[in-house]
């Protein structure tokens, strides 16, 4: 089976910084305190001549309006309110109409179907208090992609506000969950970061866990028990195609890619001690990093791939721990109460992202990379396994609900979370969903 | 009944090691003595007249005494039925994080092979897994599920 998710994703063409010159940045978002007061947005359907136009020009506002709106950081505007309508804005918007409602940015844009059958889409954000355009820009696609389209407008609305790289043409893959806890069938699954274009990419004959993307997505690597043997293995999303990771005499577990994608870095099991190894995937050379008695596995590469952050019991409990790439340096980063597992470094480089268990409960935190500042942005029975956006402000986790005395409940779902702690939300799966990873921003 | 009496002693085990009062369920099936119709050297007869199974404390791996003493039967019970071949299975508790549990199912199944190979089974009749915290024997999210879960299972193959 074939699954041509980025096949498709090749025709977005950017083409082309549509108006006048984006005017001072006079208003903007600061996204690195918690927001209060979200910006108010009129995002107005998106102006089309004909019926199909319309009703893609409307679906895309559709789309942009949800992924501002869940970002926590802007309120887009009922419709209702709007006074001028699609026909008048489509030559220029009446400012005043716009402040009266107390819309501080505005979105318009425009669908066209061209003759041989693609989508023109173009789309302005205007200032309404300046009355200036902030940026415009225009795309052909097929129009089978007009949902990224909308993802990309939102990117860049999201960016010349907040002044930081958005995060909505990403896609996150995941564990799809169903069944009795006791015979839980676990399957990959693969959709865009709002719930949509939802795909399985395992039939659940065999437990798979912890799947991650490579940097250009294109593969995702994860472990999987096929045949009884648990082994990481690499999924090529183009193909369907999976392969093993080299040929180990152990339990391979816990992988992720490098930052370069060259190398996967992982744990390997054997006679009761676990260590983690890196292995290049165009040589097959397997490196040791770690060489001791206890527990060392979860490992985590910092962006520049100069360090790892890896989780070890040697001082007798869980820890988080960093060393050199090479295995060297090593040092212990935490030191409060309870235990911490799981950590993975931010895309930026400035934190690290960790579960923590004390006290019965759980919690998911943040910490800089010498494990100073921590701080802990939720709780609960069982939260786990962080996973950053690709900008580094958004974090997915996922929540599991405390079964009953029958066994009965352990809802089990994927969560958002801002950096801040604020603005947690469920997103939506068809199924329980555990183990989330969301890719970079698609190429 | 001999085995019966080891099996409370490994419950009292885990009342000390985590402090609610598991029900009996918690007990091996182990104690209900040679049922007929059970094939000798079979999985069933494994089960129910040795006892397949050994439990742990939280985040531990290390043996007890109890558990040390249902290998000792298993051993003698491999010694018996010499073309039995055997995978043990490591398993955790949900009070963990996914990774570090799949380390911690390997290392208490190291150590019940390691227990076995001990009592003179040959290595090469023996085979493990872990199943980190994802095989759960009680779907409860309680002590005494949990305690029930934190096991190494001996599985004839």
């Amino acid at each position: 089976m074939t699954y041509r998710l980025l096949a498709s994703f090749a025709f977005v063409w950017f083409i082309v910084a549509i108006g006048a010159a984006p005017a001072r940045a006079e208003l903007e978002i600061d996204i690195t305190r918690g927001v209060a007061e979200p910006m108010p947005i009129a995002v107005t359907d998106f102006y089309g001549e004909g019926r199909g136009e319309k009703s893609f020009g409307a679906n895309i506002a559709g789309v942009i309006a949800a992924d501002l709106e869940r970002s926590g950081l802007f309120r887009p505007l009922d419709k209702k309110a709007f006074i001028q309508d699609a026909e008048s804005l489509n030559v220029l918007p009446r400012f005043g109409d716009w402040r009266i409602i107390n819309s501080q940015a505005l979105v318009q844009g425009r669908v066209e179907m061209t003759v041989d059958g693609r989508l023109r889409v173009e789309f302005r954000l205007w200032d309404v208090l300046a009355e200036q355009q902030m940026v415009g820009m225009a795309y052909f696609t097929i129009p089978g992609n007009w949902r990224r389209v909308a993802h990309i407008i939102a990117d860049a609305i999201y960016k010349r506000i907040t002044g930081e790289d958005g995060y909505f043409d990403t896609r996150i893959v995941y564990i799809a969950e169903s069944g009795p806890k006791t015979k839980r069938v676990k399957r990959l699954a693969i959709m865009d970061q709002d719930g949509e274009n939802h795909k399985y990419l395992t039939d659940g004959a065999d437990m798979v866990l912890t799947p991650r993307f490579s940097p250009d997505q294109q593969e995702i690597t994860y472990m999987s028990y096929y045949q009884g043997v648990p082994r990481v293995y690499i999924f090529d999303i183009e193909s369907g195609r999976q392969e093993i990771l080299g040929d180990f005499p152990g339990m391979t577990y816990a992988p992720r890619f490098s930052p370069d994608g060259k190398s996967v870095i992982f744990s390997m099991a054997k006679d009761g001690n676990s260590e983690i190894f890196t292995m290049e995937l165009a040589t097959r050379k397997v490196r040791q990093l770690t060489r001791h008695s206890a527990i060392d596995t979860s490992p985590s590469m910092s962006p520049d791939a100069e360090r790892v952050v890896f989780n070890s019991d040697r001082s007798g409990s869980q820890q988080l721990y960093t060393m050199n790439a090479n295995g060297t340096n090593v040092k212990r980063i935490t030191f409060k109460k309870g235990r911490y597992a799981t950590p993975v470094w931010s895309p930026r480089g400035d934190l690290i992202a960790f579960t923590r268990i004390y006290r019965g409960e759980f919690y998911i935190g943040v910490m800089r990379p010498d494990g100073s500042g921590e701080r802990l942005l939720t709780k609960g029975f069982l939260v786990e396994a962080p996973t950053w956006s690709p900008n580094g402000r958004v974090l997915m986790f996922f929540r599991q609900e405390p079964s009953d005395q029958y066994g009965r409940g352990g809802k089990t779902r994927v969560f958002s979370i801002d950096l801040t702690g604020h603005n947690e939300r469920e997103v939506f799966t068809p199924q329980d969903a555990s183990d989330p990873a969301w890719s970079p921003l698609i190429p | 009944m001999r085995f019966k009496i080891v099996s409370l002693i490994a419950v009292a085990g885990l009342v000390a090691a985590c402090g609610t009062a598991p029900t009996s369920e918690t007990a091996t099936t182990s104690g209900q003595g040679a049922a007929s119709g059970i094939v000798a050297g079979s999985a069933e007869d494994l089960k129910v007249n040795v006892g397949d199974r050994v439990f742990f404390a939280f985040d531990k791996y290390n043996l007890t005494a109890a558990a040390r003493y249902t290998l000792q039967q298993q051993a003698a019970w491999l010694k018996t039925n010499t073309a039995v071949n055997v995978t043990i299975e490591g398993h955790c508790d949900e009070r963990g994080t996914r990774e570090y549990n799949l380390a911690l199912g390997e290392r208490r199944a190291t150590a019940v092979s390691d227990y076995l190979t001990s009592q003179g089974i040959a290595a090469n009749r023996i085979s493990t897994i872990s199943y980190g915290k994802e095989r759960p024997e009680d779907a409860a999210s309680n002590e005494t599920a949990w305690a029930k879960n934190r096991r190494g299972v001996t599985v004839v193959k």
